[in-house]
């Protein structure tokens, strides 16, 4: 009862936050109705490059001074480097930046599709725990390792200024020979 | 992105050059001389709209129009995901999103192929699909379950399948008179031991008031008030190491209020639980760990009886269930995820008030795929598919234009998450297919639903549109804020209709 009252809790956070996606104006680019996309992932690619934020619902523009990055890396293993401010968490940070990251369950821990892997075991310590229930979404997620966290669920700190983490690819390849036998 | 833009970018480097007209290509997809690609989805759950999602992305100008049997959207998201998952459902936000396209239509109470003359919505037939849209995509789910097959099944009152269980909680019209008697005892038999099994045994121990303030229909609400059960068995033919159900689901029910949880058998254990793989290693800690509230004094209880497979189901002199006879199972290695399953001939007995079948759910072809040549395997429930969802022919040979997503295509298994990544990968087939030039459904004459218009069969009701769908929405929510609920559903297409009208 107490993992239902809390699920009831976060549904109804979402519910009062303005949506991001329903709204037809909502700005996240990958919106179906936005201008088509502004070359996404080839004018920063390999390059190390710093994108500056755009507004965005979830996220809070960073006040100048007081930025912290964050790096992801993409499927293609490119780099996208982002500015954000404290508190921001990983799945609006992504989704604000146009990064393939689908947040299913719109960031309440019931899914396992903003799952990203941090790369420096260093900076995965100095995160809070990851609660059991993070932890129960994690174990069903593709690819899971040692330093996996859900990206709604890591929310920047200034311990975390410089964080990097992979977006991993969600799930193994279907090969046609695996329907081959049915 | 136009002409001048693009050379402006090309300007910069040569090299960067080909790799961004490269990648727009891919992008834009204006292949075929620039005219729209026209696809028809069959089924508006989360297959459906994470393939459309996929495709209108992907091909610049895809035009898709959706074909539901029912008057209302989303399928399992609706109807399926446990009412007291709100969160799940948030998924909802997205297929909105992708519904408010101008370049998308829904096609609502509108089923594929003639289902005869009890089924009270519009029909249209496949070949009309076939004709008018460039690439059809089944993703209409599994409408049927798996039977036991043993006696007493299909005769005996007090036997529920889990389909018609969750679907009669959660108001699907199909099961909305399902009324099951859950006060014949107090012992309830659950046999399955997946997710779905684990939802129903939750419905059955959870405090009423809890599931009071979610989307349950209300008068699942006045069953369960009634409810006698007390002692809920989840029966399945293998060990804890082998179990399909995920620990987010086993967590909720240890730690539901005055509801114990019968310790583990743990012979069926590994000796050194701490070395399994994380996953399996946390699932099997919280079976021993067990429940916050103990079995003695607690108001109910119930357990995950293992290694039992139902031979037969009793009932008494008036036809109810009374008892349900399983035989002790073998395996040949309890501690190995896959291992094998053998009868031993032991039988024991189980009094069962009530008894749900859970073991899993089924899709059906639709009429008129013999037809089509659509090749449809009865065994497993799918469509034959390249497991990238291009529907098979005969020989194993792709169709020109027709696709499949979600459980029809790779069977009744998984989370949103897994048939979210499924669908994705039937867009991307469908995508890269319309720019290689590969043969689609209605070789340039595509007309969607203009050109299908006059083929649906509206003699008994009217199409609904996205717009009616919003009226029955706003309808169900304002029901819902009455009683302090988030939603009160409509459970039969009538008085959806009604609303819509």
């Amino acid at each position: 009862m107490a993992a239902t009252s809390r699920s009831f809790a976060r549904a109804l956070r979402c519910l009062n936050t303005p949506s991001k996606s329903i709204a037809p104006s909502a700005p996240s680019s990958r919106s179906l109705f936005s201008p088509r996309p502004r070359l996404p992932n080839l004018a920063q690619s390999r390059a190390f490059s710093i994108t500056p934020l755009r507004l965005h619902g979830h996220i809070t523009p960073p006040k100048p001074g007081e930025e912290l990055h964050v790096t992801f890396i993409d499927k293609e293993n490119h780099e996208h480097t982002i500015a954000v401010s404290a508190g921001d968490n990983l799945l609006d940070v992504a989704q604000a930046n146009d990064l393939e990251m689908e947040g299913a369950c719109g960031g309440s821990c019931a899914c396992s599709t903003c799952h990203v892997i941090v790369t420096d075991e260093a900076m995965y310590d100095r995160m809070p725990e990851p609660e059991d229930d993070e932890n129960d979404m994690l174990d069903l997620a593709f690819g899971l390792t040692e330093t996996s966290r859900l990206g709604c669920q890591v929310a920047m700190t200034k311990e975390l200024d410089g964080l990097r983490v992979k977006l991993p690819s969600m799930t193994r390849n279907l090969q046609a020979s695996d329907f081959g036998s049915k | 992105m136009n002409a001048a833009a693009r050379s402006r970018l090309c300007r910069s480097s040569a090299f960067r050059c080909r790799a961004v007209q490269a990648s727009l290509e891919r992008f834009y997809s204006t292949a075929r001389n620039g005219r729209p690609f026209r696809m028809a989805v069959v089924g508006s759950g989360p297959a459906g709209f994470y393939t459309a999602y996929r495709v209108m992305s992907k091909i610049e100008k895809a035009k898709v129009d959706m074909y539901e049997a029912l008057p209302v959207p989303f399928g399992l998201v609706r109807f399926g995901v446990a009412p007291d998952h709100p969160e799940v459902k948030n998924c909802q936000d997205k297929f909105e999103e992708v519904a408010s396209s101008p370049d998308f239509t829904f096609v609502g109470n509108t089923a594929v192929g003639n289902l005869g003359a009890h089924f009270d919505g519009c029909t249209v037939p496949l070949p009309s699909l076939m004709r008018n849209y460039d690439a059809v995509v089944f993703a209409y789910g599994a409408a049927r379950d798996k039977k036991l097959g043993i006696p007493g099944e299909s005769d005996l009152k007090g036997i529920y399948s889990a389909r018609e269980f969750v679907g009669w909680y959660n108001g699907l019209p199909e099961f909305a008179d399902l009324a099951p008697d859950l006060t014949r005892g107090d012992e309830a038999v659950i046999v399955g031991q997946g997710n779905v099994a684990l939802d129903i045994a939750r419905m059955l121990l959870e405090n009423v008031d809890v599931l009071r303030k979610s989307d349950i229909t209300e008068s699942a609400i006045e069953t369960l008030l009634q409810s006698r059960i007390k002692r809920v068995h989840i029966v399945g033919r293998r060990g804890p190491m082998q179990a399909a159900f995920t620990i987010k689901e086993v967590r909720e029910l240890m730690k539901l209020q005055h509801v114990g949880y019968h310790p583990v058998d743990m012979s069926l254990m590994p000796p050194e639980i701490s070395k399994l793989p994380r996953a399996r290693r946390r699932l099997m800690e919280i079976l021993v760990k067990g429940s916050t509230a103990k079995v003695d004094g607690a108001a109910k209880s119930w357990s995950l009886d293992f290694c039992l497979s139902p031979t037969e189901f009793i009932g008494d002199a008036s036809g109810n269930l009374s008892r349900t006879v399983f035989e002790k199972t073998s395996l040949s290695d309890p501690f190995d995820t896959a291992s094998r399953v053998s009868a031993t001939g032991e039988k024991i007995d189980m009094a069962s008030a009530v008894a749900f079948r859970s073991i899993g759910y089924k899709s059906v072809a639709l009429p008129g795929f013999t037809e089509a040549g659509i090749s449809f395997d009865d065994r497993t429930g799918v469509i034959r598919n390249d497991g990238l969802g291009r529907a098979f022919g005969d020989n194993q040979v792709p169709l020109a234009g027709v696709y499949c997503a979600g459980w029809v295509k790779r069977g009744p298994t998984g989370v949103i998450a897994s048939t979210m990544e499924d669908a994705f990968s039937t867009g991307d087939a469908i995508a890269s297919d319309w720019v290689s030039d590969v043969r689609f459904a209605s070789d340039g004459h595509s007309r969607g639903l203009e050109g299908v218009k006059g083929d649906i069969d509206t003699s008994r009701c009217n199409v609904i549109s996205w717009n009616d769908w919003h009226k029955i929405d706003e309808a169900e929510k304002t029901r819902g804020q009455a009683i302090g609920k988030e939603r009160e559903k409509f459970t039969t297409t009538a008085n959806m209709l009604k609303v819509a009208a």
